[in-house]
């Protein structure tokens, strides 16, 4: 700790950041654009100007950078000094010489943080007379909205996206007062974290173009803090309606878990929401008229759920609804919607991670790591977020040889000139080539049998007490020799696994890795990237997979099948899948969208998106996570599926229609907790319902919310009551606590004068540190150390490829390998075209060229897939893009047969 | 009781004073231009919509009485997809008129708006968009701003250079 006089009060302040991060921590209002608290200073704006004095003598002083002045112990500064604040609000002046007269087609209006400084240091009128530059714009896919006049040259763009994010085609072009931020040609941006330039830019340079497609200013939206539903990882949302229509994704601060940061499918995958193909109304089949309303349905339903009934769960269902489920159908006739091959994976999954011999990271600990081992996954397209947290680890390694020659860890651009490509130590193992593979010190191109072996083989050499590896390839062992060297030095290991190849000896594999890692007083990182945003809690239920179901040695078989927001066909195909719901009498299905098995259904029941539903929902590092409502639905047919769920069972129980009763998402939680306890801890994931702050709830909308009297005159002039929120402390208006809530009920970030994201200081207990009272969610996997020791020893058989099939693994795409992003547009648009990845020696041998259309004959289905040649790939590998639409179901890995269209 | 005389003598010669009152509604009253009522959106020079969705008079009423929606044309040109005034809610306190930044919304010397149904009093874009610049004649947003929307190309506005040529490193 250090004392620093700021305007002659003394603080104490923490060493090691720089001074404008020390001001912001105390609260002033300190302008600055180029710094950022997760990418530090490069002292480019100058912008963050005070006065620095050499003693308490010294009056005159000089002008500084606060955001490039570490913090010394007896430091004298002045922030209000008059010739401080000239500098600052004559920078903006200078600034807005240039800038355009366009706030009001601006979709950075209203959440600007151009805005805000321009305010906060007073410039008022423009004095200059002469013309404005102007720049053209250039297209950037369907994402990024680019309007390069209202730059201001901070370099935060750049610095994201190349250096943060490892983005290779944005970039600055030109020179002096020309300078442009753009691609060197008009085209899609590659890099998938592209949608935070949206947050990153102080201005309107980069906007988000499908909010544009509905624009709304951010004060006119409802708010409430969401998790992202399209993977594992769980970052932190907030989600916005406007006029019953989900509006925009914002990325919400959670020190642990996503940080600033969320990845494109999280940000633009939320259009399957306003989808036309939700399902609006209860459908009762083969009937006249087949929509029905809730009376009517309750009344059919009365005679089916009164018998024994099958329940289907569902990984990206909350724990309340699947709970719902399962007290209603009862534990032993409760299955997971996954496949058989998956449930047995994410056994697997929670048997290490439970034994508590391995610690299990959050991303903000991976980024901490020295060494990072990756097994089996291709990050950047199966948990986005994660590989950019690698991307940090990889290059902090290196940045932290730095501290022997004294620079600063906030000191950005020093510290990359310093290291220039100098990384840290990144192992990736893979089939083909990923992303990732750009900063990896080792790459090793494999079939997944070889990955597991090499993992096994690691291990063994680390510690021998783990199983050898039989026949293991000369070069094989060389590599193992020279990974478990790495991994021995490492201070700080990490392991990366996943469910990915559907590999269960991989994911054992790299378990045996970091248990040979732990010594006596250090737990190596393990962390594993499963399928769904709650596979996890799904699986910490312990049910059977539903592909059991027919083999459960029932006497008679149950008659009516609930199906809980899920689509069969996706993991079990379709075939088998549709033949299975067939041997059902009635098949309820509960979903928000249509799909192919809502198709069968013979009752078809809407249920809401986590816009329109409270959760809870666990992610893969098994931290509880509560997502809020973001609105009302008019239609009041949408509706929580553990809300129709826990009517179903009172109805089952014998009440009548008008006897039903409110069910609470909380009861239904402490429920789940007693049934099961390895949920404790779930029920504070958020404060409970009755929460109230001085008496009051937090409100979803922000204080200049608009319309109110109007949005709805339209259908009648008396204002409607606002819908009421009886489950959480939040309410649907904007009347209530305007203060900081507790982190995890915080709807938007807003502070007086701050109306942009960098309002988001205000909410940390330091700047870039924790929200106050602690990060939002709770960790379920307690750590505690099972006393014996697991040694897993599954060892597969060295891989031989056959001359006449193929093992056909799935590759997952970031855009397209998900079920609900791929309804956006944009996500659609980027998705693949149906490929089918052979390696060179395979397509050598059968002459086949890039391009030729192969067929692919898998589980009985034949497909027509064009071929792209992967050098790197093993003989006998092929991989098919994963779960697009066009190949979904089949169930991979597996094996399939491929043949090569005659020529014509 | 002086006083009261008094008073009552005041009031008394006003008999013999211009009469303020009008046989409204015989008789109209003449109203100033700035005068606030009945609120309309105007249009720009080449009689395009002047309102570009901005949202800010919506944000500025006190009542929240404005609701619209703002959409683009295929030039980029924003213009509101509909636009709706609840007359029964709102104070005529002028706010809108203030807060727009492109002088789109005005209010006109006209209070004749009284309705049998309150909902009548609800006004839609249709209602509202009148084919007069109002007071503010000769104001194009579009000319002054940065933005290109098939109004005017980059750097043909008002004020502006010719953008960048980016390949050019010429001081
Ligand atoms: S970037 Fe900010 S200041 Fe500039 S036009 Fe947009 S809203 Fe206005
Ligand atoms: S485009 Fe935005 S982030 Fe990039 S330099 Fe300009 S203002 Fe800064
Ligand atoms: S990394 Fe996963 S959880 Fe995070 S935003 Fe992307 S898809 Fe969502
Ligand atoms: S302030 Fe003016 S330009 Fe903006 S929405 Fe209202 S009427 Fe339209
Ligand atoms: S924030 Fe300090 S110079 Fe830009």
């Amino acid at each position: 700790m250090a004392i620093i006089y700021i305007d002659n009060k003394p603080y104490e302040v923490k060493e090691g950041k720089n001074l404008l991060e020390a001001c912001l921590t105390l609260g002033f209002n300190l302008p600055y654009f180029c710094w950022h608290p997760a990418m530090g200073s490069v002292g480019a704006c100058r912008q963050c100007a005070v006065k620095l004095f050499k003693d308490d003598n010294d009056h005159t002083g000089r002008l500084a950078m606060s955001c490039m002045e570490s913090i010394r112990d007896n430091l004298h500064l002045s922030i209000d000094d008059p010739v401080a604040k000239a500098f600052r609000s004559q920078v903006i002046e200078w600034l807005m010489t240039n800038h355009p007269h366009d706030c009001a087609v601006c979709d950075e209006g209203g959440s600007c943080h151009l805005q805000d400084m321009t305010v906060m240091t007073g410039h008022t009128y423009r004095r200059f007379h002469y013309k404005k530059r102007t720049y053209t714009n250039q297209y950037l896919g369907p994402f990024i909205n680019h309007e390069m006049n209202r730059c201001i040259q901070c370099y935060r763009c750049v610095r994201f996206y190349k250096d943060y994010a490892g983005g290779k085609d944005l970039d600055v072009f030109s020179a002096h007062d020309h300078v442009y931020f753009g691609r060197a040609k008009d085209g899609i941006l590659e890099n998938e974290f592209s949608g935070n330039l949206a947050e990153v830019c102080p201005t309107g340079v980069f906007t988000d173009k499908t909010l544009k497609e509905h624009y709304t200013r951010k004060w006119d939206m409802t708010m409430a803090p969401s998790i992202c539903q399209h993977c594992s990882l769980g970052c932190n949302i907030i989600a916005g309606e406007r006029y019953g229509e989900l509006r925009q994704i914002t990325s919400r601060f959670n020190s642990e878990v996503n940080g600033y940061f969320i990845c494109d499918r999280g940000r633009f995958g939320y259009e399957f929401v306003n989808s036309i193909n939700r399902i609006q109304q209860p459908v009762i089949r083969a009937r006249f008229p087949e929509a029905v309303n809730k009376p009517e349905l309750f009344v059919h339903l009365k005679n089916i759920l009164s018998g024994e009934i099958i329940g289907i769960g569902s990984p990206r269902a909350s724990l309340e609804s699947n709970y719902a489920l399962r007290k209603l159908v009862g534990k032993s006739n409760f299955y997971q919607g996954v496949a058989k091959k998956q449930v047995k994976l994410m056994e697997t999954v929670l048997q290490i991670i439970n034994s508590g011999h391995v610690h299990i990271p959050s991303i903000k600990e991976s980024e901490q790591a020295d060494v990072v081992l990756i097994l089996g996954e291709d990050l950047t397209n199966s948990a986005p977020r994660l590989a950019l947290a690698v991307r940090q680890a990889v290059v902090k390694t290196a940045m932290d040889e730095a501290k022997n020659i004294n620079l600063p860890s906030w000191h950005d651009s020093a510290l990359r000139e310093y290291i220039q490509e100098e990384n840290g130590e990144l192992l990736s193992l893979y089939p083909v080539n990923t992303k990732l593979d750009e900063i990896a010190s080792h790459t090793q191109y494999l079939n997944p049998d070889e990955i597991a072996r090499l993992g096994y083989a690691i291990a063994n050499l680390l510690n021998p007490e783990y199983p050898a590896v039989k026949n293991l390839d000369d070069g094989v062992a060389e590599y193992a020799k020279v990974l478990a060297g790495i991994l021995k030095n490492a201070i700080r290991p990490l392991i990366i696994s996943g469910t990915g190849l559907g590999n269960e000896s991989i994911i054992k594999a790299a378990a045996n890795i970091a248990f040979a890692l732990k010594t006596d007083s250090q737990r190596a990182s393990l962390i594993y990237v499963v399928p769904e945003c709650n596979s996890i809690g799904l699986a910490m239920m312990q049910a059977g997979s539903y592909q059991d179901v027919l083999n459960a040695g029932k006497i008679h078989q149950p008659e009516t099948l609930i199906i809980l927001e899920n689509d069969l066909e996706r993991s079990w195909g379709p075939s088998e899948a549709s033949s299975f719901i067939s041997s059902f009498k009635n098949v309820i299905v509960i979903d928000h969208l249509h799909h192919a098995s809502s198709q069968k259904a013979t009752v078809l029941i809407p249920c809401g998106t986590f816009a329109e539903a409270d959760g809870t929902m666990v992610n893969n590092e098994g931290r509880a996570q509560r997502f809020f409502q973001v609105f009302m639905p008019a239609n009041e047919n949408i509706r929580e599926s553990w809300r129709w769920l826990d009517e179903f069972k009172q109805i089952k129980d014998g009440r009548t229609i008008e006897e039903l009763s409110e069910p609470e998402n909380e009861n239904l939680l402490g429920e789940l907790i007693t049934e099961m306890p390895q949920f404790k801890g779930a029920e504070m994931a958020a404060p409970p319902g009755d929460f109230r702050i001085k008496g009051q709830k937090i409100p979803r909308e922000p204080h200049r919310y608009s319309g109110r009297t109007a949005m709805l005159a339209n259908l009648n002039v008396s204002e409607p009551k606002p819908p009421e929120d009886p489950d959480t402390p939040l309410s649907f208006t904007m009347e209530g606590y305007r203060g900081i809530p507790p982190s995890p009920l915080i709807p938007f970030f807003w502070s007086p004068g701050w109306n942009s994201v960098q309002s988001i200081n205000k909410y940390q207990v330091e700047v870039g540190g924790p929200l106050h009272g602690g990060d939002p969610g709770i960790r379920l996997f307690t750590g505690i150390e099972s006393s014996e020791r697991l040694i897993l020893n599954d060892v597969p058989e060295a891989f031989h490829a056959n001359e006449n099939e193929w093992l056909i693994i799935p590759l997952p795409h970031i855009f397209g390998s998900e079920e609900l992003s791929i309804y956006s547009s944009g996500v659609k648009e980027r998705s693949p075209q149906p490929y089918i990845a052979i390696a060179r020696q395979d397509a050598d041998r059968l002459n086949i060229r890039e391009d030729d259309v192969l067929q692919l004959k898998l589980n009985d289905r034949v497909f027509n897939l064009k071929a792209k040649i992967k050098e790197e790939l093993a003989k006998g590998i092929a991989g098919i893009p994963f779960n697009i639409p066009a190949l979904y179901g089949l169930n991979l890995p597996a094996k399939g047969i491929l043949i090569k269209e005659k020529d014509e | 009781m002086i006083s009261n005389l008094r008073t009552m003598a005041l009031t008394f010669l006003h008999i013999f004073r211009k009469r303020e009152t009008i046989q409204y509604p015989e008789e109209k009253i003449k109203l100033h231009p700035r005068w606030r009522g009945r609120i309309v959106l105007t249009r720009d020079p080449d009689m395009g919509e002047r309102c570009v969705g901005c949202y800010l008079c919506a944000a500025a009423c006190p009542v929240d009485c404005i609701s619209l929606q703002s959409a683009e044309d295929e030039n980029g040109r924003r213009y509101p997809e509909f636009f709706r005034i609840n007359f029964s809610r709102c104070i005529f306190c002028g706010y809108c008129e203030e807060a727009c930044p492109t002088y789109a919304i005005q209010l006109i010397p006209d209070f004749e708006m009284a309705e049998y149904t309150r909902q009548n009093l609800v006004y839609e874009k249709e209602d509202l968009l009148i084919d007069s610049e109002g007071k503010y004649p000769g104001y194009n947003y579009y000319k002054v701003a940065g933005l290109s929307a098939g109004i005017k190309g980059k750097g043909e506005g008002d004020n502006e250079e010719a953008p960048v040529d980016i390949h050019s490193l010429l001081p």
